[in-house]
């Protein structure tokens, strides 16, 4: 633990305040739960509890043990070495909030240079440094668009192609707000591609429309006629991206969006059971004031020499407390890094070439699936990028354990999420599965098909 | 410092002038001075709404800080200057005249004698 008082320090404090000793600021708290009985095993030396955490984990099963086509929000991308090599230099790992930029050269560059890449890729004019992950990042879009109306635009249309849980994050943000309406993602409004039944409730009340780009399963949609038609209304429409296949699409800048967000995971950074993941939230230069978090800016020293500095940090809470937007603070210092290695390092061809590679993969994944007997592609006439929904006649939990017992993790259950594509499966390939593997799901799934 | 005659002020270094019963509202030649150079100003108020003395009018950014204006009379809003949207340097060059940030229909023109005048607030500000 980390405690910066000296004894000393510790004493002159309670004399300051008038109390005797430390656990007396702590009487307040009932009795019976202020120094409970942890009931925790005897101490272990270092070299046991080494041996006892690898015991632990073994028992988890990661994407090095599974073929994996589960993806649904997070993806298994190959992560160069030189990432985990950098992000582990002292001057990266140990830094914290860059508040004086005479220390924080660096860092601040780092981060400059992350906001210079998000709005590269999303054709926006200004990145802020992070989010806790994509699902909070779109709840900030939903936090701004209501700020910028303030308040007086009650409806929020979110589609129902946009990541469940995402809807979920965004609903938990907003539930102390009565006078919001966060409507559009009901099963009659639906997911036809057209999004037409979402474009008609769109009116001079809609403060925001949020669309995902591709959606969540998959789909490449043109959202130009939704975003006129919001923008007749005078409504902000956010787009949630993923940023591998922004390598390939027109950005969502160019189709007029205000607001780009989304997850930065399938940029560099790992799995890890859900976290730590990376936000990105960008927008056009009219909203460049109501960005929430930090913005970090370059400029020059009193010498003339380039210099970066946090700038423009008009809706944070250590600047303006009761007119910040928004908690979010220390930003995802090391996963911005890992993003801006990763997108650096791939360069634009070959981050080009990792979302072709999962372009081709997926498509010729999904042809070999659909041609056995038994499996169909419900939005077969829809373009996709590297995710895609397969229906299966048989029991969907039964094929998934199965696919499991030989070594593949068949995709993500619609089921639950979507009751409408009950028995459908969401596939994702990417650059990390083979045609081997490919032709070996095909194998088990047609050998099911014959059982 | 400028301190015109014929306003009223308040402590929060707004200055107003009532004519017919409408108010115009704006920052002192104080005020800009000590903000130094403005660089944004963002209004919290539209046309048509109802405001209280009190209320949070804009909040003018400048190089060295960032500060809120907020009315000094209740009233309806008649009119905001989107002109400094575009131009907020307009608050340092002419705050008293083509800096105006906004007109309001005057509810209760009582208010106006709990503001100071011109001589009580150049007196104000020597202070400072």
């Amino acid at each position: 633990m980390f405690t910066p008082h000296t004894k000393a320090d510790v004493e002159a404090m309670l004399r300051t305040i008038g109390v005797g000793k430390v656990e007396d600021l702590f009487n307040v708290v009932p009795e019976k739960n202020r120094f409970p009985d942890l009931n925790l095993p005897q101490p272990l030396t270092e070299m046991e509890a080494a041996a006892e955490l690898d015991s632990i984990a073994s028992a988890n099963a990661t994407t090095r043990d599974f073929i994996c086509f589960l993806g649904a929000g997070a993806y298994n991308h190959y992560i160069p070495a030189a990432i985990d090599n950098l992000l582990q230099r002292g001057e990266f790992y140990t830094a914290y909030t860059p508040y004086q930029p005479e220390i924080s050269q660096g860092t601040l560059q780092s981060i400059f240079e992350f906001q210079s890449l998000i709005s590269l890729l999303t054709g926006m004019d200004v990145s802020n440094a992070s989010h806790y992950d994509g699902a909070t990042a779109a709840a900030e879009a939903v936090i701004l668009a209501n700020n910028h109306f303030r308040g007086k635009r009650t409806k929020v249309l979110l589609s129902r192609a946009v990541n469940p849980q995402y809807r979920e994050v965004i609903r938990g943000y907003m539930q102390a707000n009565d006078a919001l309406h966060i409507v559009g993602d009901d099963p009659e409004t639906g997911i036809e591609p057209d999004m037409k039944r979402l474009i008609d409730q769109i009116d001079l009340n809609t403060s925001l429309v949020m669309v995902q780009y591709p959606d969540f399963f998959g789909r490449i949609i043109d959202y130009k006629p939704l975003i006129e038609a919001a923008h007749a209304q005078g409504a902000l429409v956010a787009v949630v991206v993923n940023p591998t296949a922004l390598a390939l699409l027109t950005p969502p800048g160019e189709l007029g969006a205000d607001i780009v967000v989304g997850e930065g995971q399938p940029l560099g950074i790992p799995l890890s059971y859900g976290g730590p993941y990376l936000g990105f939230f960008a927008v056009k230069n009219a909203l460049l004031r109501k960005i929430s978090g930090r913005l970090v800016g370059e400029t020059v020293d009193t010498q003339g020499e380039l210099a970066y500095v946090l700038t423009l940090t008009a809706r944070e809470q250590h600047i303006r407390r009761e007119k910040a937007s928004s908690n979010i603070c220390s930003n995802q210092g090391l996963m911005t890094l890992a993003a801006t290695i990763y997108m650096t390092l791939l360069g634009k061809t070959g981050f080009q070439e990792v979302a072709n590679l999962c372009y081709q993969n997926a498509h010729y994944t999904a042809s070999a699936v659909e041609a056995i007997p038994g499996f169909s592609l419900p939005f077969r006439n829809t373009p996709y990028f590297h995710e895609f929904v397969v229906r299966a006649d048989q029991d969907l939990p039964e094929l998934l354990s199965h696919l499991e017992d030989h070594g593949i993790l068949g995709g993500y259950d619609l089921s639950d999420a979507y009751p409408e594509l009950k028995g459908c499966l969401l596939m994702a390939v990417t650059e990390m599965i083979s045609r081997g593997d490919i032709d070996y799901l095909t194998e088990v799934l047609s050998e099911v098909q014959h059982a | 410092m400028l301190v015109p005659e014929n306003l009223k002020y308040q402590k929060t270094d707004e200055w107003v002038k009532v004519e017919d019963g409408i108010a115009i509202i704006g920052i002192t030649d104080y005020a800009q001075d000590s903000l130094s150079d403005v660089v944004f100003v963002e209004f919290a108020i539209d046309p048509d709404d109802e405001v209280s003395a009190g209320d949070s009018l804009a909040t003018i950014e400048s190089v060295k800080a960032a500060a809120e204006v907020v009315f000094p009379v209740s009233g309806k809003i008649l009119e905001v200057n989107q002109i400094l949207t575009d131009t907020p340097e307009l608050l340092n060059s002419d705050p008293y005249t083509a800096g105006w940030l906004a007109k309001v229909q005057v509810s209760d023109e009582s208010e106006l004698d709990k503001l100071m005048d011109s001589a009580a607030y150049d007196a104000y500000c020597q202070d400072r």
